[in-house]
């Protein structure tokens, strides 16, 4: 009787332990020859989870990165996946592979951050497992609460997941980025998987080039709106951004003139960002534009209209003319 | 190849300019009384469909909208700007609140069998949920490519080559039919839909079909703990000058 109930009790302490464990896996994102930051933040909220980290390095050629990846704290394990198929990182041909990572491993979560890449391959991995995806969380309430925004930032939703598998991307801006020192994890090759891919290909890519930095990383970002009535008055935000270390961003209405390419847009179907000063110059504030930069500790506007919403959530407001503003800003800053 | 037939999905939100409102009880957010219209990405999915009808790419569009039945007039939209013919899938209000891009995905999947399609096209997300999965998981059902934030499609041969709007810049992937893509803002620039083409919609055949028809479970999937109103910003303050500012910046240490 009494080794009956002792018995019970180990066996029920065992599943109790398994079914608190987590792990969760993290899936890198890099250009082949280094992290994209995002990742990151990604590990940052993968520690919010709590349990043990893992590490996907999938591409064409890089180790390099998966280096990287195992000096940086409370990563427990690298997996790399070095393949020619990766070239690109097709969705395609990289679900096959976490399928069976997942297969090997049974991670309780799969993280990728919130990007073009990360939002194109979490879906189509979920549908497989039959997992309902959680996008672009902003907070985590416990292992399987989380908090994310809707309706273009204006409501705040705390969910929670049914799915004994969560996955989910996440918002940079919303977590601190670890740190690239101080790690130490193993490396090992990630399970094979056929990962031919006959039904899409990788043709080209162009990129936007800038000394600037990186837009959704920049403590400072400078964006400009229809108020900049063309391209080349641009010039004027890159001199004053070059004098601030600044990031150049836009709103809709400036990408959609062909004032600027589509990459710089900030908002809600553009970039998300949330630096130490965002400077918004004429840019009127709908709720679309505000949905990608409200977040921002300090929020600048000048616009010459007084009444324009963007005055609403501004913490300094300048009602004058951009056109002689920002030359002048540009002389002041220059001077310090 | 034959001409194609393109089904595309088109999502009944609330309209894009509207203010909305949080319940007070944190349920969710005020729909009733308030404007709803066609979610704008979908809008353009319509447009690009209906581009590959007349540049004789495509055969057939069929438009697909699923929710209650106010769905019904989002899909007349759609026909009205040039949609052949519509399928409701009809939502219980009460199923419709906790209806997920993942319980769509296996209605279009199914429909997209059904219907033969060879290219499903939707919106890269809605306006109101703002979770962009809708596509990747219907083309991970299908096991057909995906090209997500479309700006550019073109068709030679068997294969889409599909311009997409990446994270810093644009990059250009070829994709075999069948397939799905999801269209990004700068894809093209939807049609307005004109009286007569309003009227024509009206005779437009529109399908009707229940989750059990199409086999799909619609449980949810994911509890709603609250929604609330995102932190206020505190009032700024009017600077006269620039120099005001760039010493109020100054003194904040962010200059």
């Amino acid at each position: 009787m009494f080794s009956r109930c002792c018995r019970t009790k180990l066996v029920n302490q065992t599943v109790y332990l398994f079914g608190r464990y987590q792990s969760t896996l993290v899936i890198a994102e890099h250009d082949n020859q280094k992290l994209i930051p995002i990742t990151l933040n990604t590990i940052t909220a993968a520690n919010k989870i709590g349990g043990d980290i893992t590490c996907l390095v999938a591409g064409t050629q890089c180790s390099k990165v998966a280096e990287e990846v195992s000096k940086i704290p409370g990563v427990s394990k690298v997996l790399l996946a070095d393949n020619e198929a990766f070239k690109g990182f097709l969705p395609e041909s990289l679900t096959p592979l976490l399928l069976a990572t997942q297969k090997q491993f049974n991670f309780s979560h799969i993280l990728a951050g919130a990007t073009a890449m990360g939002k194109g391959l979490l879906p189509r991995l979920a549908a497989k497992l039959d997992v309902s995806p959680i996008s672009d969380i902003i907070g985590i309430k416990d292992k399987e609460t989380f908090i994310r925004t809707i309706y273009a930032g204006n409501a705040i939703q705390t969910l929670k997941s049914k799915d004994s598998l969560k996955i989910i991307s996440v918002r940079g801006t919303a977590f601190e980025a670890a740190a690239l020192e101080g790690g130490n994890a193993a490396s090992e090759n990630a399970p094979s998987a056929d990962v031919k891919n006959d039904v899409s290909e990788y043709v080209s890519q162009e990129l936007s080039k800038s000394d600037r930095p990186e837009l959704t990383a920049a403590k400072t970002v400078i964006s400009g709106g229809r108020g900049m009535k063309n391209g080349e008055n641009f010039k004027m935000l890159y001199d004053l951004a070059d004098k601030m270390g600044a990031a150049v961003g836009a709103s809709r209405a400036a990408v959609d003139a062909g004032f600027v390419p589509n990459d710089m847009q900030v908002g809600q179907t553009g970039k998300i960002v949330a630096p130490d000063l965002y400077v918004a110059v004429g840019i009127s504030g709908a709720i679309q534009h505000l949905a990608g930069m409200k977040d921002s500790k300090v929020i600048v506007a000048i616009n010459k209209d007084p009444e324009a919403p963007i005055f609403q959530v501004a913490d300094y407001g300048l009602v004058q003319d951009l056109f002689k503003a920002v030359p002048e800003m540009t002389d002041i800053v220059g001077k310090k | 190849m034959s001409a194609l037939r393109v089904l595309v999905g088109c999502k009944r939100v609330i309209d894009y300019a509207v203010k909305i409102r949080v319940k007070p009880d944190k349920t969710g957010v005020v729909t009733d009384g308030v404007k709803h219209s066609m979610n704008p990405f979908d809008e353009i999915a319509i447009e690009e469909a209906v581009r590959l009808k007349e540049k004789k790419i495509a055969s057939e569009v069929i438009a697909v909208s699923c929710g209650p039945q106010q769905c019904q007039e989002t899909l007349r939209t759609a026909l009205a700007m040039g949609a052949d013919r519509a399928i409701h899938v009809d939502i219980d209000p009460k199923d419709y609140e906790t209806l997920q891009p993942i319980h769509v995905s296996k209605f279009l999947a199914k429909l997209a069998q059904d219907e033969k399609a060879d290219i499903v096209i939707v919106g890269k997300q809605a306006i109101d949920d703002d979770c962009n999965q809708t596509g990747q998981m219907t083309a991970a059902l299908l096991d057909w490519p995906q090209a997500t934030f479309a700006s550019k499609v073109e068709k030679n041969n068997g294969d889409l080559t599909v311009i997409r709007e990446i994270d810093g810049g644009l990059e250009t992937i070829k994709v075999k039919l069948p397939a799905v893509l999801t269209a990004d803002l700068r894809l093209n620039e939807p049609r307005y839909a004109t009286l007569p083409n309003i009227m024509k919609a009206k005779k437009k055949p529109m399908a009707k079909k229940t989750p059990s028809d199409l086999g799909v479970d619609v449980a949810s999937r994911q509890e709603i703990v609250s929604v609330e109103d995102p932190p206020v910003r505190e009032a700024g303050q009017k600077v006269e000058s620039v120099e005001d500012l760039v010493t109020k910046l100054k003194d904040s240490g962010l200059v």
